[in-house]
């Protein structure tokens, strides 16, 4: 039956798992989203999961664990948080070679030195190369639902890719929300049975599973893994609106807030949009035609989708949650410049990094950005294309 | 052999042909030195076999018989590890014809 809970963002994953009902668990527990992997333990526990739940001694292992047990033909679920996805790093790229539909769990988390155990995205965006799919959550309802669209993208045909679904760490993994839980059945029923294509245990058809590759074969093999996540902005919508039609809540690539009209724009992901939501209502009473854009896909990046819902403004404004040290501008911000760059009229893009170990981003700093937006839209002209937001300068 | 292209592999990598390995003649990459079997003193302990990182020593009933050289890359294991003296394994030196590639 469908009913209403209280969950926090951790417990939404762990419902969701429930739900799923993977064949194999495999996860080793991390602040902050040590409580995902306990909730299922406990669900173990209590016989409400039939799957295997495999508690290794390290996330390296964790994610070998998934390997094994996805190219054993298996539906695998893992999660993770900052350091311990660091260290799944090596097996994340071959669970992405092999195709193996893998979903994870990431209470997005700040990476050391120093430490904390605070919420930004550099966990995720370290791995944005890995190969996965990146799905993200601005709150906990974004993330229950995420994370059940999550297995029908990663297993679709097309897709065969694994997939992270991110949740900002403690913002969302432990803040209570009233959830949407649905209907045991109508999730089963949405997520569907899983085919592998390939079974180590299918002794009727005998494979190997990521043996060498010489020169000879590596680039083919690494051409037809791009093709899977080159495929999936297909699947990622056509998932997006048919649980929608199910559940009534439809999914995009990002959610456009108050873009119809607007002339400067704030680009911002995950549970910062919702702050950022209210600072924009407050600014269209002062009388600025301002939007925000939320992006929920990230890779694959929706670059053409994206540059169309932008390339009307005058000033754009592309925070990030996690910084690249070295580079021109933080991941979210090369995307999105990137994107708009053969558009003849296109906004110009400003770029901010907030929010590290989870410092706190609030009404007033999207405000700051706001009137930055109109100083540009009225100038022309950017003082400072990449800065900082909520930081002590001088 | 013709090699297929990105299309045509099979999903995530898999090798859908398992053992074919033995077409990857290994045997091409000696350069100058190779293993010769001298069977005398040959007490057929079967270090050479244990040692063989290419599965090039011909054992048939338990007795050291011959090495494969279409996959002996020359490394100089078996020799190192053979224990009798004199040495039942020797290097020797091989003219180097260049390789054609792995696979035939
Ligand atoms: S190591 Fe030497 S003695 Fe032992 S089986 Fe091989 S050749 Fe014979
Ligand atoms: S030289 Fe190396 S590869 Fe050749 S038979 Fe001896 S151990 Fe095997």
């Amino acid at each position: 039956m469908k009913t209403l809970k209280p969950l926090n963002g951790n417990q939404t994953i762990a419902e969701a798992t429930r739900q799923v009902d993977p064949d194999v668990i495999a996860a080793y527990p991390i602040t902050p989203s040590t409580a995902i992997v306990e909730s299922i333990a406990q669900f173990k526990a209590d016989g409400l999961i039939t799957g295997e739940f495999v508690c290794p001694e390290s996330e390296h292992s964790a994610m070998s664990v998934c390997i094994g047990a996805a190219s054993a033909g298996g539906r695998v679920m893992t999660a993770t948080s900052s350091q311990g996805l660091a260290l799944m790093w090596e097996m994340l790229y071959i669970a992405a070679g092999l195709r193996l539909p893998i979903v994870a769990g990431i209470a997005n988390r700040a990476l050391s030195a120093p430490i904390n155990i605070h919420g930004d995205h550099s966990d995720t965006m370290g791995a944005r190369d890995s190969g996965w799919i990146h799905l993200y959550s601005e709150n906990c309802q974004e993330a229950y639902d995420n994370f059940i669209q999550a297995f029908r993208i990663a297993e679709h045909m097309d897709v065969r890719t694994p997939v992270f679904v991110g949740l900002d760490g403690f913002i969302i993994s432990h803040s209570v929300e009233v959830v949407q839980v649905e209907d045991d059945a109508e999730v089963k029923k949405f997520i569907g049975e899983y085919k592998p294509v390939y079974s180590l245990l299918d002794m009727s058809r005998k494979i190997t599973v990521g043996p060498l590759d010489f020169t000879d074969y590596y680039f083919e093999h690494k051409r037809s893994q791009i093709e899977g996540i080159e495929n999936a902005p297909a699947v990622i919508e056509q998932v997006g609106k048919e649980f929608g039609l199910t559940f009534g809540r439809p999914y995009g690539f990002f959610e456009e807030y108050r873009m119809e009209d607007a002339e400067t724009a704030i680009v911002v992901m995950s549970s910062a949009a919702g702050t950022g939501k209210d600072a924009v209502d407050e600014l269209r009473q002062e009388g600025l035609k301002i939007g925000l854009l939320k992006p929920r896909v990230f890779r694959p990046f929706p670059y053409q989708k994206m540059a169309e819902a932008l390339k009307k403004m005058k000033a754009v404004a592309v925070l990030d949650r996690a910084s690249s040290p070295g580079a021109f501008g933080a991941p979210l911000f090369t995307e999105i410049r990137n994107a708009l760059y053969d558009y003849a009229e296109r906004p110009k893009v400003i770029n901010y990094v907030y929010g590290l170990g989870g410092r706190d981003i609030k009404v007033e700093h999207f405000k700051e950005v706001g009137a930055k937006l109109e100083k540009i839209r009225k100038t022309g002209k950017v003082e400072e294309m990449c800065g900082y937001l909520n930081l002590r300068e001088s | 052999m013709k090699k297929e292209t990105w299309k045509e592999l099979p999903l995530g990598c898999v090798n859908v042909h398992p053992g074919n390995s033995r077409e990857n003649l290994t045997g091409t990459w000696r350069s100058g030195l190779k293993p010769e079997f001298i069977a005398e003193p040959c007490i057929h302990c079967m270090f050479c076999w244990l040692y063989c990182p290419h599965f090039a020593i011909i054992v048939e009933d338990g007795v050291m018989k011959a090495i494969n050289y279409n996959y002996c890359t020359g490394c100089g294991l078996c020799a190192e590890e053979c224990p009798t003296k004199p040495k039942s394994i020797v290097m020797v030196k091989e003219e180097v014809k260049l390789a054609e590639g792995g696979k035939k």
